[in-house]
């Protein structure tokens, strides 16, 4: 299957809560990041934990977040990331700017 | 009996007014829906003849057995073998592979620490670890103040355990929530140039390996 995001693509994590097995952490969601790893492409999680098969699979990637986008107040240095891995269906295209 | 001890409170062992906290014995807690369930799983999967409880014992056997060992003989490895480490940071698996160490089905990730990016492993959801190379997590990595401090103050956690970096170090916290497990791949010590692999793996500490601490040479 093909990716949808390169390395170096302006990403939004989804605003959405979703119940069930979700991968996704909150403290990411309507987060702007930086696709940093194309990985590959997994059975989604999502609903491997409800017995079903899984398909279509997801592309996951590594998203890269400066600390200060995720945390306002956050104290430490300005150049501190966190990276999460995240399925393609949780991005989209951050708006320009962003 | 207090009086023989010169002291002026009654000293009875049988009534000890200041007992030492019991440790509680494995029955002394309730069993949980989650215990009981896990149980009968456990013994509807041998039932119905998916494994045998032998098959069963010796998975068990073997995760308890897993250390950081392994994950340490690899770190050495590439410290001492650039070829290694490229093939390391390409493909985990396969590297240890090539070092006849079976680090599992579930694809690892390798990051380096540099100079300039100092990297760290959490898993906010839950508890996801690299054990097939490192062994089971410590308790500290599954509690919730350590997942949810990591990212929210890495630099304040980091400092707990020692590790204070200038604000111009990147500090790059991993979550590990998906489908990939992470491996740091420590700095190399100054002053081990003249060391084998055997001297350098001796050095690696499993908290290196999570990202928490550096390594010196002590």
């Amino acid at each position: 299957m093909t990716a949808r995001y390169s390395v170096g693509d302006k990403v939004r994590v989804r605003r959405a809560d979703p119940p069930g097995h979700v991968r996704t952490p909150t403290f990411i969601r309507d987060h702007a990041g930086t696709v940093t790893k194309v990985v590959g492409s997994f059975a989604n999680p999502e609903e491997l934990a409800y017995g079903r098969p899984g398909t279509p699979k997801q592309t996951l990637y590594w998203v890269q977040f400066p600390q200060t986008e995720l945390w306002p107040d956050y104290q430490g240095g300005l150049k501190d990331t966190s990276v999460v891995d995240v399925y393609e269906s949780w991005l989209d295209p951050a708006e320009e700017g962003a | 009996m207090g009086s023989e001890h010169g002291h002026d409170h009654e000293h009875d062992h049988g009534d000890w007014p200041y007992p030492h906290p019991k440790q509680p014995d494995l029955e002394d807690g309730p069993l949980t829906h989650h215990m009981a369930m896990t149980e009968a799983v456990a013994e509807l999967l041998i039932d119905k003849g998916i494994f045998s409880a032998d098959e069963f014992r010796r998975q068990l056997e073997l995760m308890d057995s897993k250390s950081p060992a392994e994950g340490a003989r690899m770190v050495a490895r590439a410290w001492a073998d650039p070829d290694f480490k490229a093939h390391m940071l390409e493909d985990v698996n396969a590297a240890a592979k090539e070092m006849d160490i079976d680090a599992g089905g579930i694809p690892i990730m390798a990051v380096e620490n540099t100079p300039d990016v100092h990297n760290v492993i959490v898993c906010t959801l839950c508890s996801c670890y690299p054990r097939n190379l490192i062994g089971l997590p410590p308790d500290w990595y599954k509690s919730r103040a350590y997942r949810s401090r990591m990212v929210r103050e890495p630099r304040a956690v980091l400092a707990e355990f020692g590790t204070v970096l200038p604000d111009d170090v990147e500090i790059r916290v991993h979550d590990s929530t998906a489908d990939l497990r992470y491996l740091v791949i420590p700095r190399r010590p100054e002053g081990t140039e003249g060391m084998d692999e055997e001297a350098l793996t001796a050095l690696v500490t499993r908290d290196s390996l999570i990202g928490v601490t550096h390594l010196k040479t002590e």
